[in-house]
């Protein structure tokens, strides 16, 4: 990469990544928060780039939303970004998979950040698999530096082939920092429309064309690879072993051999794998070990199915632990030059799992559902995810199931079908308008009898109290979707309201249809501007 | 010059702001840096850490090696602790003797001083109390970065300048209040020393 860079700042690998898409011309950055992707869109938003108005940084009401408006942005021929947590792909995945068969317009770079170890997830899913699947470029840079130059060269990949690039990232590096050069910024696309738009419109006839399209356009894909800077083989003195090392991965292999390792070594950071790369290390080594963060994705494509020949190692073999991300102690390990370190943490020191904060209007509403659920008996809370989900913890103890965003309340109405009366969803605001509001319909429209309760702290709280779209609507939302209005109470959960609020609740708990309580106070670790912003919009008076 | 640092303590207590104040005199110095932080659930009341990592030559991995760091540096005893298999033989354990108390089975404080105290490196200070005399408790961090200031490969002047710079929006006041925080660092341990 050849840039002339104007300076150097400390940056976060997220923050690297935004300031490498302001500087590549973004026009629009899309996202729904999600640890740890979150300080993209937030990066954007404090840029005086965003602030002047010249890009625009939206924090969209769920990850499809925010796959699907960034396409909007690159089909009127502009730049656009989407971000989102690994598990937030799961959702965007019917518009990502399909915008690889329509193509795009203006460049489009999907970045999804993974969490291996599951630091704040449900899972270590690992977003390779979904890149390969829609058959599009993948991008996985190895440090913060690679993380801003690569912004620049997904937009032109992107423009190039005519397809979204997904640019993954993992936990350590969006949330590491470091010296990061940065270069001017290129002007932003104009708006530029096509002549033909059939290939958006994907009715069987056209799609057949675009989905035949994008098999033939592999081959050129893996060229690209195989020629791409980001992609390296470094011949070494010692033929006994050779390292395929992806994204971050290198840099455990480096900390191990500062001067210089001494085998064979392939970098990879651009996929599709770069085949003949990985054809030449079958030929010149004995033994092949893959490190890669998140799932053997490269060990499994090269591996022997049977395992009978074992020349590739890693996570499948055993040769790296199957779970968890990589650290240089593992792959020291799994070099042969240290022994294995034993965790020597003295017995003095306890865990100190995270807890809801003090003085927080989650803590109350659960102490009144536990004053209930002695009296209707056990395993009926159906909750969600959010800084709420810490209600499955002591002293709570206060939910039952925490799957996906927005399962509360279809999984309520389920177990109502099943006979389970009462039956109660516990959601937050935020995952109410993300995908909370569609289930609430199909209970209304099946008058199942569930309670629903909207644990209302006007923000996204978890991810560092991001503005929530559901502020201040969250009646006139469950009202429009049919909930009787009767049965629609606001309660405030705080200590001097306990006993009202207990009994509001076991009233609706009994009634035989969709009752909906809202239970409204802003996030104690918000500023007051933003509390009072939000009792400005909380305008309903509470059902006392 | 490498130095390798962990910081430790728990959500809300400020680390990050001491991060900052390395990076940043890092940045200042020609240094590289690689800082890897902690966000998201743990955040809430749970145990944090950053991994800070100093060199004159390339700096790698996001991570410090167990068995590698010359420093831990922590707002809180037990937190300190946790951290110990990432500490080189050489290395420091310095940290704030005030509890932080969100856990129902927090251990002694006494066993926990004296299992500190086994080690040979080891600095305790009393935090908090410096903070407040400073002006306010929740300087306990910037008192921290005092108590290692010899410690950092870092000029005291550049320093104090990176701390008044990071407060320097929230007006003059705030800025002689950290500033004091650092100083009432330094002496606590140049006492001791």
């Amino acid at each position: 990469m050849k840039k002339k860079y104007i300076m150097q700042k400390i940056l976060l690998g997220n923050e690297a990544i935004a300031q490498g898409a302001i500087d590549a011309g973004l026009s629009g950055a899309y996202g729904y928060p999600g640890t740890p992707s979150t300080e993209i869109i937030e990066y954007i938003t404090a840029s005086p780039e965003a602030k002047a108005g010249e890009v625009k940084a939206h924090w969209s009401t769920n990850e499809k939303v925010a796959m699907e408006e960034a396409l909007g942005m690159s089909f009127a021929g502009k730049r656009a970004m989407v971000t989102m947590k690994h598990v937030g792909l799961n959702v965007a995945a019917d518009a990502f998979i399909n915008m690889a068969i329509s193509g795009i317009n203006g460049g489009l770079v999907v970045v999804v950040a993974d969490d291996p170890s599951q630091h704040s997830s449900q899972n270590e899913q690992d977003s390779r698999f979904y890149g390969k699947f829609a058959m599009v470029p993948i991008l996985e840079p190895s440090n913060q530096q690679e993380a801003y130059d690569m912004m620049a060269y997904a937009f032109d990949l992107s423009e190039k082939t005519k397809l979204p690039v997904l640019l993954r990232s993992v936990t350590r590096l969006s949330h590491s920092r470091a010296n990061v050069n940065v270069a001017d910024k290129r002007p932003q696309n104009e708006l530029q429309l096509l002549e033909d738009t059939k290939r958006f419109a994907l009715i069987p006839s056209f799609a057949k064309i675009q989905y035949q399209g994008l098999i033939e356009k592999q081959k050129e894909l893996e060229k690209i690879a195989a020629d791409s800077p980001w992609n390296n083989y470094t011949e070494g003195t010692n033929k006994s072993l050779g390292i395929i090392a992806s994204g971050i991965a290198i840099n455990y292999l480096k900390e191990n051999y500062p001067d210089t390792v001494p085998y064979d070594v392939l970098k990879v950071s651009h996929y599709p794998l770069p085949k003949e790369m990985v054809r030449k290390m079958f030929d010149r080594v004995d033994k092949i070990l893959v490190l890669e963060d998140g799932y053997p994705f490269i060990e499994e494509m090269i591996g022997d199915y049977l395992g009978r020949e074992q020349k590739v190692t890693g996570r499948l073999t055993g040769a790296i632990p199957r779970t968890g991300e990589l650290n240089p102690n593992i792959v020291a390990y799994a070099l042969g030059l240290e022994e294995k370190i034993d965790e020597e943490i003295p017995e003095i020191v306890t865990g100190r799992p995270p807890q809801l904060c003090p003085g927080c209007g989650h803590i109350d509403l659960y102490e009144e559902l536990n004053d209930i659920i002695p009296e209707i008996g056990d395993n009926r809370v159906f909750s969600d995810i959010g800084c709420y989900s810490l209600g499955i913890l002591e002293p709570f103890d206060a939910i039952d199931t925490i799957i996906d965003m927005g399962a509360s309340i279809p999984m309520a109405k389920g177990a109502s079908d099943a006979g389970l009366h009462p039956a109660i969803a516990v959601i937050g605001d935020s995952t109410f308008t993300h995908s909370g509001m569609t289930g609430l319909l199909s209970a209304v429209w099946d008058n199942s009898p569930i309670t629903v309760i909207i644990s209302d702290n006007s923000a996204v709280a978890m991810t560092g109290a991001q503005p929530s779209a559901a502020m201040g609507r969250l009646y006139d939302i469950a009202k429009g979707l049919g909930v009787p209005k009767e049965h629609i109470k606001i309660i405030i959960p705080l200590k001097k309201y306990h006993d009202k609020n207990v009994e509001i609740i076991k009233e609706e708990l009994a009634y035989q249809g969709v009752s909906l309580i809202i239970a409204q106070r802003p996030c104690v670790t918000m500023s007051n501007e933003k509390k009072d912003l939000a009792r400005q919009f909380n305008t309903f008076e509470p059902s006392y | 010059m490498k130095k390798d640092i962990i910081i430790s303590g728990v959500g809300g207590q400020g680390i990050l702001t001491i991060s900052a104040v390395l990076d940043t005199a890092a940045l200042e110095s020609g240094f590289n840096v690689k800082q890897s932080e902690v966000h998201g659930m743990s955040q809430r009341g749970g145990a944090v850490q950053a991994h800070v990592r100093i060199a004159d030559t390339p700096v790698y991995s996001d991570l410090i090696p167990k068995g590698k760091a010359d420093l831990i540096l922590s707002v809180e005893p037990m937190e300190l602790l946790r951290y110990l298999p990432y500490l080189h033989n050489d290395g420091y354990l310095v940290t704030d003797i005030n509890p932080f108390k969100n856990i129902a089975d927090y251990p002694d404080e006494t066993a926990l001083k004296a299992q500190i105290e086994k080690f040979p490196n080891h600095r305790i200070v009393d935090a908090r109390s410096l903070a407040k005399k400073a002006g306010n408790f929740r300087a306990a961090n910037i008192v921290m970065i005092g108590a290692v200031s010899d410690l950092l490969p870092f000029e005291d002047t550049l320093l104090k300048k990176v701390i008044a710079d990071l407060f320097k929006r929230k007006g003059d006041r705030i800025v002689q209040m950290n500033l004091d925080a650092y100083e009432l660092g330094k002496n606590a341990i140049s006492e001791k020393v």
